[in-house]
């Protein structure tokens, strides 16, 4: 019966196409601009998958992952008790029974590292904010700082994966292939979900790209990598021996003969493909003209620093991930590598947060001035946190921390959420004391912000409804403005 | 990539398409109802797996009111919530609570729960219960595990058009749907077809001739049978396997360093060359180490389990990865040989198919024995193996192994399999850290009972337990794997699930009488492969008239031949060999070609061998696309583009994409320009004229004579790109030195083979060219 069913709603759904003109050929294209129509195996798919399921506040999200997992304590958790009682044992109360990571878990002694640095508290929203990243602090009026993270991962690998694709292992999704497959793009040219790439000169964990894989969903949903150098994405350059009429008189000449074998064969693909050579065509004018770096005004070369003009840093990142948004790509996926301090953490943060604090500060500062940072959602945080005790050896001025998915912060900015604090520690910054956020709570009120029921938000694969939530998570209303 | 956003044109577009759906769908339902009595497998079990199964199914834990459908009994009887009333009472709408439920409009009564989120049903459904609940509410075993039977070939009307078993299947359904078949295809499209299917590599100019020229009445079965014997048979029979064996050549995690599995991939190849049949074929990679007679080369065939991913990263738990690699093992035995998802059962009973939890960690069980442990250290001990390891001498390689090829005068290593004595506990939902109930390694009883006085509890017991005649999907399942390689979708479409949700097979007769009789054939894949080759339902024309795309735009019926974008391995060795560049070693350590700068190293952590990407040179540039290294956090970018298998897990089938990245990657690629470049160089190199040069180019990539208008076109084509060099002059030499590929002899005419070159680019990039027609 459910062949009868898909059977009626491909030819229906095919002679729609052909009457937009599209052709049949256009299937590909249908199935972004009707989200899910094609995977639709009856009726309630298809109604689930009308997006967005109500009024989005976020229209597009920048999401700025700092990959290897940045110290809270040393950033945003201010925690006076560490410093009173540095170098004394973590007490077995607070511990519990948390697992340790096969780094410390021999460790016969767990003591105490107060952070090295000075904070600074915003008195409108009682953030705080070490002396390492003075810009963010600066802008902490706009931030909405959630400090009661917390995951199961203790590792890095399954840590990220379940951040980006909402379970440890597995060949799931990725969030920004979600929403590509929900929400599309809002720029025919360019892709839903764009991926960029930077890394810090801290301790650095590698990145992957199942992170940014489509899963089970169409290949189209997959991240794309840009970059600002010379080929902001893969094969796009032409050879230095084919210039632009060139290609457009090889293209014109491929689509006279695809169309001469479309007349005789009848296959539907081959419209596509003639299609897809001019979309392609057209990416190449627009791209580089996106990823292009040269003619941004000093004003905002000196707003993000200079880094900004060298391509692959954090900072040009940061800045092409805003003229991406803000071109209309719906997710820009950014990774930044070097924060797993486990030991001399104190040295390599202050050489991280040199890299990362101008530039995040400036993408909101940037967004904000063009108006658009009501409807952009920036992300900035990283897999798990860091422990409250020394892995290693401890002095007065240094130390290293291990991984701690039982509590730690990011921050979210624009995009509908609530500027403020929400969530709190314990003395020791080791559990959560109130409003715990799961990881899954994290990607419901994301996808939330987007206008997206994150239960009803489900692609059916191999008999099963996948979430990007999985079976859990409840949206945090009260960071929703 | 296709980049639109239309959503209120999308709103009144479901809405239409869906009233026009339903119409349809009332429509054909109609015309069932008057045909056939309702069967629980085709038209009611898939709406209550479906709808109802996650509430009322096999998953105890999350069962609802007391209450399971999935059972007869159970069905039948009184709700233990509502004494005096029964869930379906055979024969009576009026008593079937069910009937109630699924009808009511008041949100508090009506089944599937509103919050459930589940659509509630149609009319059209309804009725189907109704109807089914009259004619006595009778439960049928799933479909799949009910042993197949070989039935007797259907009667057709279209005598002339079958040549085998299979088509009289096919057309008694295709006249059903009131199709009829295309004529046989043009002798040039059936080479090219069986040189993809059967070599993946396009036949050379000489071989095209020959058999264009040979007028014997078994031509093509002849073809066959030398396709199958060549060595390339072995490579592309291979491609399928690998996805499913989830074959790569690092370790996957995030400090993602090299391995060696490639020497199993050599023996994958070998056993498809040497035809080892598919029983053995199972039996050695599940088995090889525990076989009575076992030696190198059946362990070696047991690093099928060991390809999966394996963490180099500092401080994990060890026993953590331990369980998660037997999981991956699990799931993998479970989605490429029996074709179900059992991986639902690792946490709880599973909620549609007949598996507990316990099922689960039985068969686990079989894994959970293996010496291996979960972590050996990090990357900066690493080692091209894991224990238990297999070491391969020179020695081994001169008598035994002798298909396994490389220079490397050391020993090699893989991870292979070897037992030792470890108990397996039931682990609550699905941690490593919680073990609960003590359980022994049995094989799946719902699909066919473990019988231990036949089989061992060891990996040779589930061996002979999986290849037993009477399993009722080891043969399926490969049969199934093989249409769909063949045909771009199998007989079920869901090849990876063969339980409760997946879809059914749209000629499950067919398949059925497939499985027995590749069973009855012990096994054969080459004679399973021939006979599908053979049959009018291959050998049709692919023509799509407007009658397929009213009435069967998915091609379910068969009533043409499909057109299938190649595979992106395929592509490449089409690009490569049509040039003839390609160098045609078999097996040996994976290459690394031309690829964009920085696609390792903007990934990795810096650790291991593979932080940076460092490219072959020389023969190694032209190997075939299997051979491309696969680091698994960044896998060859072109492949992925065309919709490879990232290798992360168990593929069961690829997906078909149509994309602007695909188009930039055959327009600029530096393997395809060189190939270009190398091809034309050889045309002008050639005495004749212009046109006959153009003329062979077309027939080297596209397999046909070109039409006289395509001939013209092409020449015009070519005639402007001699006007442009000549006013670009500089241009010659840049085009005529991309790749690395040096060409012996010097250009007689530059000018002419510049052209030529950009007219070879243009014929590579045509629709028809990368595709199976």
């Amino acid at each position: 019966m459910k062949e009868f069913i898909e059977h009626g709603l491909n030819q229906n759904r095919r002679k729609f196409l052909s009457k937009l003109s599209l052709g049949i050929g256009g299937m590909a294209l249908g199935s972004l601009m009707i989200p899910g129509i094609f995977d639709a195996s009856n009726e309630e798919d298809l109604f689930n998958n009308v997006l967005p399921h109500f009024a989005p506040k976020a229209k597009r999200v920048i999401y700025l992952f700092q990959n290897g997992a940045p110290s809270q304590l040393d950033l945003f958790d201010y925690k006076p008790m560490l410093q009173k009682m540095h170098g004394q044992d973590l007490p077995a109360s607070i511990r519990g029974g948390q697992r340790l990571t096969g780094m410390t878990a021999n460790q016969t002694k767990f003591p105490l590292a107060g952070t090295r640095f000075n904070f600074t508290q915003n008195q409108n929203t009682g953030a705080y904010f070490s002396e390492t990243i003075p810009h963010i602090a600066s802008i902490s009026d706009d931030l909405c700082i959630i400090r009661s993270l917390y995951t199961e991962a203790i590792n890095h690998d399954p840590a990220l994966t379940f951040f980006q694709t909402g379970a440890q292992v597995g060949n799931r999704p990725s969030m920004g292939s979600w929403i590509s497959y929900g929400l599309g793009s809002e720029n025919k040219n360019l892709p839903a979900f764009t991926v960029l790439l930077s890394k810090g000169k801290g301790n650095g964990q590698g990145v992957y790209s199942k992170l940014w894989n489509n899963g089970f969903l169409d290949s189209i949903h997959q991240g794309v990598q840009f970059s600002s150098g010379e080929e902001p994405v893969k094969y796009l350059s032409d050879p230095e021996f084919i210039d632009r009429t060139d290609k457009r008189k090889m293209l014109d000449e491929l689509a006279d003969l695809n169309q001469e074998s479309y007349k005789e064969i009848g296959d539907p693909e081959i419209v596509t493909k003639i299609q897809q050579y001019e979309l392609a065509y057209r990416m190449q004018m627009e791209v580089p003209e996106v990823t292009s770096l040269q003619n941004e005004p000093e004003s905002i070369v000196k707003m993000y620093g200079p880094d900004c003009l060298l391509p692959g840093t954090y900072a040009a990142n940061c800045l092409l991930a805003r003229k991406l948004s803000e071109s209309g790509v719906r997710f820009v996926q950014l990774y930044h590598q070097g924060w797993d301090g486990h030991n001399n953490l104190p040295n390599e943060l202050i050489g991280q947060c040199k890299d990362v604090d101008q530039p995040s500060a400036a993408l909101i500062k940037d967004l904000k001035q063009r108006g658009l940072l009501d409807e952009t959602l920036v992300i900035w945080g990283g897999e798990f946190g860091r422990t409250n005790y020394c892995q290693g050896a401890l002095t007065k001025d240094n130390y290293g921390r291990d991984h701690h998915p039982r509590c730690f912060t990011i921050w979210m900015a624009g995009g509908g959420v609530k500027p403020g604090v929400y969530g709190e520690t314990d003395d020791f910054g080791y559990n959560i004391n109130t409003l715990p956020v799961h990881v899954h709570d994290f990607h419901a009120t994301v996808l939330h912000l987007m206008g997206v029921d994150h239960e009803k938000f489900t692609f059916k694969h191999l008999g099963r409804r996948y979430r990007l939530t999985d079976v859990a998570g409840n949206v945090v209303k009260e960071i929703i403005s | 990539m296709i980049f639109f956003k239309k959503y209120k044109l999308s709103f009144v577009l479901i809405f239409i398409v869906t009233l026009v759906a339903v119409g349809t769908y009332f429509f054909a339902f109609s015309n069932a109802k008057a045909k056939k009595p309702i069967s629980y497998n085709k038209d009611i079990r898939p709406i209550l797996s479906d709808k109802c199964f996650s509430c009322h199914g096999p998953d105890v834990n999350k069962m609802k009111a007391g209450l399971r459908l999935d059972i007869q009994e159970k069905a039948y009887a009184e709700l233990p919530n509502n004494k005096g009333h029964y869930a379906i009472v055979p024969g009576s709408i009026e008593k079937s609570e069910l009937i109630r439920r699924i009808e009511s409009n008041d949100p508090n009564i009506v089944m599937p729960k509103p919050e459930s989120h589940l659509a509630r049903l149609t009319p059209a459904e309804i009725n189907l219960f109704k109807q089914w609940v009259k004619e006595g509410a009778k439960y049928e075993k799933h479909w799949s595990f009910v042993a197949p039977q070989k039935t007797a070939v259907p009667k057709v009307s279209n005598t002339s058009w079958v040549k085998n078993e299979i088509d009289y299947f096919i057309a008694e359904k295709m006249e059903e749907k009131g199709l009829s078949p295309n004529k046989e295809a043009e002798k040039e499209n059936l080479i090219k077809r069986a040189y993809i299917d059967l070599n993946g590599l396009p036949p050379a100019y000489t071989e095209l001739q020959t058999w264009m020229s040979n007028k014997s009445e078994n031509w093509y079965a002849l073809l066959i049978d030398q396709l199958m014997n060549k060595p390339s048979y072995g490579e592309k029979m291979s491609v399928l396997w690998l996805d499913l064996a989830r074959y790569s050549d690092s370790y996957g995690y995030q400090d993602d360093n090299i391995r060696t599995q490639w020497p199993w991939r050599d023996w994958v190849i070998n056993a498809f060359n040497k035809n080892m049949h598919y029983d053995e074929f199972l039996t050695q990679q599940i088995a090889g180490d525990l076989m009575p007679n076992s030696n190198k080369e059946t362990i070696l065939a047991t690093a099928f389990w060991r390809n999966h991913k394996y963490t180099e990263e500092g401080g994990v738990i060890e026993e953590e990865y331990r369980v998660t690699n037997n999981i991956d093992k699990t799931r993998t035995y479970g989605k490429a040989i029996l074709g179900v998802t059992i991986e639902c059962a690792q946490c709880h009973d599973h909620k549609y198919d007949p598996f507990s939890a316990k099922d689960y960690y039985q068969l686990y069980g079989f894994f959970n024995m293996s010496k291996e442990k979960g972590y050996e250290g990090d990357v900066s001990v690493s080692t091209p193996a894991k224990n238990p390891k297999l070491f391969i001498s020179v020695e081994d390689r001169k008598n035994l192994l002798t298909y396994i090829n490389t220079k490397d005068t050391n020993q090699l290593e893989v991870s292979v399999m070897g037992d030792t004595i470890r108990p397996t506990y039931l682990l609550s939902r699905g941690r490593y850290d919680a073990p609960a109930d003590l359980v022994q390694p049995a094989a799946l009883k719902s699909v066919m009972p473990f019988d231990t006085t036949k089989f061992e509890r060891n990996r040779l017991g589930l061996a002979k337990w999986t290849v037993d005649k009477k399993n009722p999907l080891t043969a399926r399942v490969f049969v199934n794997f093989i249409w769909q390689d063949i045909f771009g979708k199998g007989l079920v479409k869901t090849s990876g699930d063969f339980g409760l949700q997946g879809e059914l097979p749209t000629h499950p007769e067919l398949l059925d009488w497939l499985a027995v009789d590749f069973m009855e054939h012990n096994w054969d894949i080459k004679y399973l492969v021939k006979k599908i080759m053979s049959s009018a339902t291959y050998t049709q024309s692919s023509i799509i008239e407007k009658q397929h795309l009213e009435k069967d735009p998915d091609n379910s019926y068969y009533a043409r031949a499909p057109r299938i974008r190649l595979k992106a391995e395929f592509i490449r060795d089409w690009v490569l060999s049509t040039s003839g560049l390609l160098n045609n070693t078999i097996g040996g350590p994976s290459v690394k070609p031309y690829q964009p700068k920085g696609v390792w190293e903007s990934t990795t952590s810096g650790r291991g061998q593979l932080a940076a990407y460092k490219q072959d040179h020389g023969d190694a540039l032209y190997r075939r696309g299997m051979y491309t290294f696969i680091k698994l956090t960044a896998p060859p970018p072109s492949m992925m583009m065309f919709d490879a298998s990232n290798r992360d897990q168990c593929e069961a089938k690829r997906s078909s994409t149509n994309t602007p990245l695909q188009a930039l990657n055959m327009l600029n690629d530096p393997a395809v320009l060189e190939a270009s470049r190398v091809l034309a160089q050889k045309l002008s190199s050639e005495t004749g004229s212009i046109e006959d040069k153009i003329q062979k180019a077309f027939e080297l990539i596209l397999i046909r004579k070109p039409k006289s208008s395509e001939k013209d076109k092409l020449v015009g084509y070519y005639q402007d790109q001699e006007t442009y060099f000549k006013s670009n002059k500089g241009l010659i030499q840049k085009t005529l030195s991309t790749g690395e590929y040096k060409t012996v002899q010097k250009d007689k005419n530059e000018l002419e083979a510049a052209a030529l070159m950009k007219t070879c680019l243009l014929l590579y990039n045509l629709e028809e060219a990368i595709t199976k027609s």
